[in-house]
């Protein structure tokens, strides 16, 4: 079935080009970074996780969004979402992928990263977030192109697939609550230290993700000559509209306990990102923006004759995916150092190495998903088959 | 019958996964212990005069430290190699000084006497007795000795940072670049470390095995800095805790610090 | 069909082949030195037995295997005495101990590191004498 990702139009190619031009851009920097040390970046003594992390910890929650489509389907017998388990399964790939490589690339001594596995220290989440992350992506690849070569010659999968599937259902709850808990068990950072942070990252993963995903097939009904079905598109968009209700409830009921039990040192952070403190506001404008943004986007989600217009559904989806890469990628990662521990403000931004090196696992991220979601074009129109009429789950 | 395109893939992908993963395995299983010609049961653990506790201990007297003095971190950053950057960013400290409402949040208040605002107590690494950027670490670098020291282990850091976002204390300082050029005398007795891994005052272990005090304690010309065993009812440290009323930093987080601040 | 395709697949095994066992004929006939170690180092010279940690044939095979121990033990175990063979206690230390007297890194060290192209990184941290004035 690979094969099929080397055939393609026109625009097809181009973007490729792009992408692989983007990508060796990345690379050159990234070299550069290994040659200097983290120090290209705008990381410092006080914020030592910057724009690395903070994409890997959004990237966390659209990988675990391939459960939105599996779960209905899979267990509760929702065909609407049928034909595009698998789309939902490749997307946890290219995200897992890129989570690897961004904590791959803030790594001050990569080459030592199988010490993660030759001395395990099973006290320490981040070992477990290795475990799980892994795990996840051999199982996504696994299960969705098993489905995808099943469909391709419309034959019932091969029953070890199934309890795969079913596995991972916990398994993507298990992956950005292990990611949460890096952050919420840590004594000395305030901010992250909430029980509700596990549960936020579940809810903005159930909207970032499928919203990406009703783009991508918006974008394939466009020009992939695939239709995903419009039940499907509005179930998952129902979806985005009832977590991100959710998320935005986490947001303020964590703002109620922080400003009503008054505590300086959690209200302090939370100062920071909505009005800036003692000066410092350089994440004001991005936290504003991505509370407009959600709050925006949930009307067009929860109002149905705008949600039916493509125009709208395409728009509120997109101001859903950036408000939560803001909200959580910068705005989760930066608060956790604002102050620091002896109570000093050092501000961060993203140098231009950072970014080319960002934009490069981007990058690489989206090259994985072009061909996997290629081949699945490929595969899907050749079969010819028009609604799901072919149940994958016997 | 020719094989399918896919059975001959998977025949091969077998072949060689059963060529090359017995060899992938035996660095694995071979771990780090030497054929060694040697004794291998090591007759004298220590080196003569090595200082030994249960729970080393550091008490600064706050009453004898002056603010305008940097005696202990010259002495720490000069024989430990910490490099000097020039800025904050990239700044490498283990020991420095910070003002008393910093080291003690919410202990000073806006009637605090002149006294404690003058006050410019060092802090360092406390060794604490729950340490969680031990409890973070995925591979060991950073580790706890039986004897309470929070240790670093250099070669074996991959330089993730959990470790400085798990302290309380701000403790722990990141090789951003290579520290080399960057330390203005070179003591050649302690190595230095390299880019990438993550460092910290570590109670000059390297002293305490050869029978030496820390050298901030040494060089303390106030003779403010006690080490001792806080469990040895008899050390000085001891006496003096039972003494002087003492503070710790943020010691409601269940760390258990090892540095006493006498008031 | 299968035959029009033996005017790739031929040249494509020649070239493997070649590719393949250069290393094996490329030095022939050039004479390659194999690496001359100094041993008279002014701390050696001044040795009454001139005896290493361990004997010369150990320390070629084990050297690196021997340090990892010992880094281990001493920074991990506290663990920085080392009883050799025959009884001789030394210090685990790579400048401490091995490099007092192989003080000559570039004409010992570096002598068959750069023959087999290893680099240790070793040095980035540990320090070799003669590179630092006290």
């Amino acid at each position: 079935m690979l094969e099929k990702a080397l055939k393609g139009k026109h625009g097809y190619w181009i973007w490729i080009a792009v992408l692989f031009i983007v990508i060796t851009i990345g690379f050159s920097f990234y070299l550069r970074q290994l040659d200097y040390g983290l120090g290209v970046t705008g990381m410092s003594r006080d914020v030592s996780w910057g724009l690395y992390i903070a994409q890997f910890t959004f990237l966390v929650g659209i990988a675990a969004s391939a459960v939105m489509l599996v779960l209905p389907y899979y267990l509760h017998d929702y065909k609407a979402f049928g034909k595009i388990t698998v789309l939902g399964e490749f997307l946890a790939v290219a995200a897992v992928f890129m989570c690897i490589l961004f904590v791959f690339v803030d790594l001050g001594q990569p080459s030592r990263v199988m010490n993660v596995l030759l001395h395990p220290r099973p006290t320490s989440i981040l070992f477990w977030d290795m475990v799980v992350l892994i795990g996840y992506l051999l199982i996504n690849i696994v299960t969705g192109w098993v489905i995808l070569s099943c469909t391709r010659k419309e034959i019932p999968p091969p029953g070890w697939v199934k309890p795969l599937i079913y596995l991972s259902i916990p398994w993507a709850i298990s992956i950005h609550t292990v990611t949460a808990f890096i952050y919420a068990g840590l004594p000395g950072r305030n901010f992250w230290l909430t029980a509700i942070m596990a549960p936020r990252f579940l809810a903005s993963a159930f909207a970032s993700g499928p919203a990406l995903l009703i783009v991508v097939c918006l974008l394939l009904r466009r020009w992939g000559n695939f239709d995903a079905g419009e039940k499907a598109i509005q179930a998952l968009a129902k979806i985005v509209a009832y977590a991100l209700a959710v998320s935005i409830f986490f947001v303020l009921v964590e703002l109620f306990t922080v400003f009503y039990s008054g505590l300086p040192e959690h209200e302090a952070p939370f100062f920071y990102l909505f009005a800036g403190l003692e000066g410092h506001k350089n994440l004001v404008p991005w936290m504003w923006a991505s509370t407009i943004l959600a709050f925006g986007a949930l009307i067009p989600l929860i109002v149905p004759p705008l949600r039916r217009r493509t125009g709208w559904l395409a728009l509120a989806c997109v101001a859903v995916f950036v408000a939560f890469w803001i909200e959580k990628g910068l705005g989760l990662i930066i608060p956790g150092f604002i102050p620091s521990p002896l109570e000093t403000i050092t501000e961060y931004s993203p140098t231009g190495t950072e970014i080319a090196i960002t934009l490069g696992v981007w990058s690489a991220g989206l090259l994985i998903l072009t061909l996997l979601y290629q081949i699945f074009i490929a595969v899907r129109s050749e079969l010819h088959v028009t609604g799901d009429t072919f149940d994958m789950k016997r | 019958m020719t094989p399918s395109r896919r059975d001959f893939i998977k025949t091969a992908a077998a072949t060689v996964l059963a060529l090359i993963l017995p060899g992938s395995f035996n660095p694995v299983r071979a771990k780090t212990k030497a054929p060694v010609a040697g004794n291998a049961t090591f007759s004298k653990n220590n080196i003569a005069h090595t200082l030994t506790a249960k729970r080393w201990a550091m008490a600064v007297d706050l009453t004898k430290c002056t603010a305008d003095c940097t005696d202990c971190i010259v002495a720490c950053h000069t024989l430990h190699n910490v490099p000097n950057f020039g800025n904050p960013k990239d700044e490498i400290k283990w020991i420095w000084q910070e003002p008393f409402s910093a080291v003690f949040p919410g202990e000073q208040h806006a009637y605090s006497g002149e006294r404690l605002r003058k006050l410019a107590p060092p802090v360092f690494c406390n060794h604490c007795e729950n340490p969680p950027c031990v409890r973070v670490c995925p591979t060991g670098a950073t580790f706890q000795r039986s004897d309470g020291i929070v240790m670093m282990d250099y070669h074996r850091c991959i330089g993730c940072r959990l470790c400085m976002a798990a302290c309380p204390y701000g403790a722990r300082s990141m090789n951003y670049r290579n520290p080399r050029p960057f330390i203005d005398r070179i003591n050649p007795d302690f190595p230095t470390r390299a880019k990438g891994v993550v460092e910290k005052c570590n109670f000059c272990e390297e002293r305490i095995a050869k029978g030496l005090l820390p050298a901030c304690v040494e060089a303390c010309r106030q003779k403010a800095l006690t080490f001792g065993d806080v469990e040895d009812t008899r050390s000085e440290i001891r006496l003096l805790l039972e003494k002087r009323f003492s503070l710790r930093r943020r010691a409601h987080l269940g760390t258990g610090p090892q540095i006493y601040y006498l008031l | 069909m299968k035959y029009q395709k033996w005017s790739l697949i031929i040249p494509g095994i020649v070239i493997f082949i070649i590719g393949a066992t250069f290393p094996f004929w490329y030095g022939k006939g050039k004479a390659s030195a194999p690496p001359a170690l100094e041993l008279n180092t002014p701390e050696i010279d001044q040795l009454a037995k001139k005896q290493c940690v361990e004997d010369t044939a150990f320390m070629r095979a084990n050297h690196m295997k021997l340090l990892q121990t010992w880094r281990d033990e001493a920074v991990r175990e506290g663990k920085r005495v080392y009883t050799a063979k025959g009884g001789r206690t030394f210090e685990k230390s790579l400048t401490g101990n091995c490099l007092v007297c192989h003080s000559n890194k570039e004409n010992f060290c570096d002598r068959c590191h750069d023959y087999v192209d290893a680099k240790p990184t070793c040095f980035d941290c540990h320090i070799v004498p003669g590179e630092v004035k006290k």
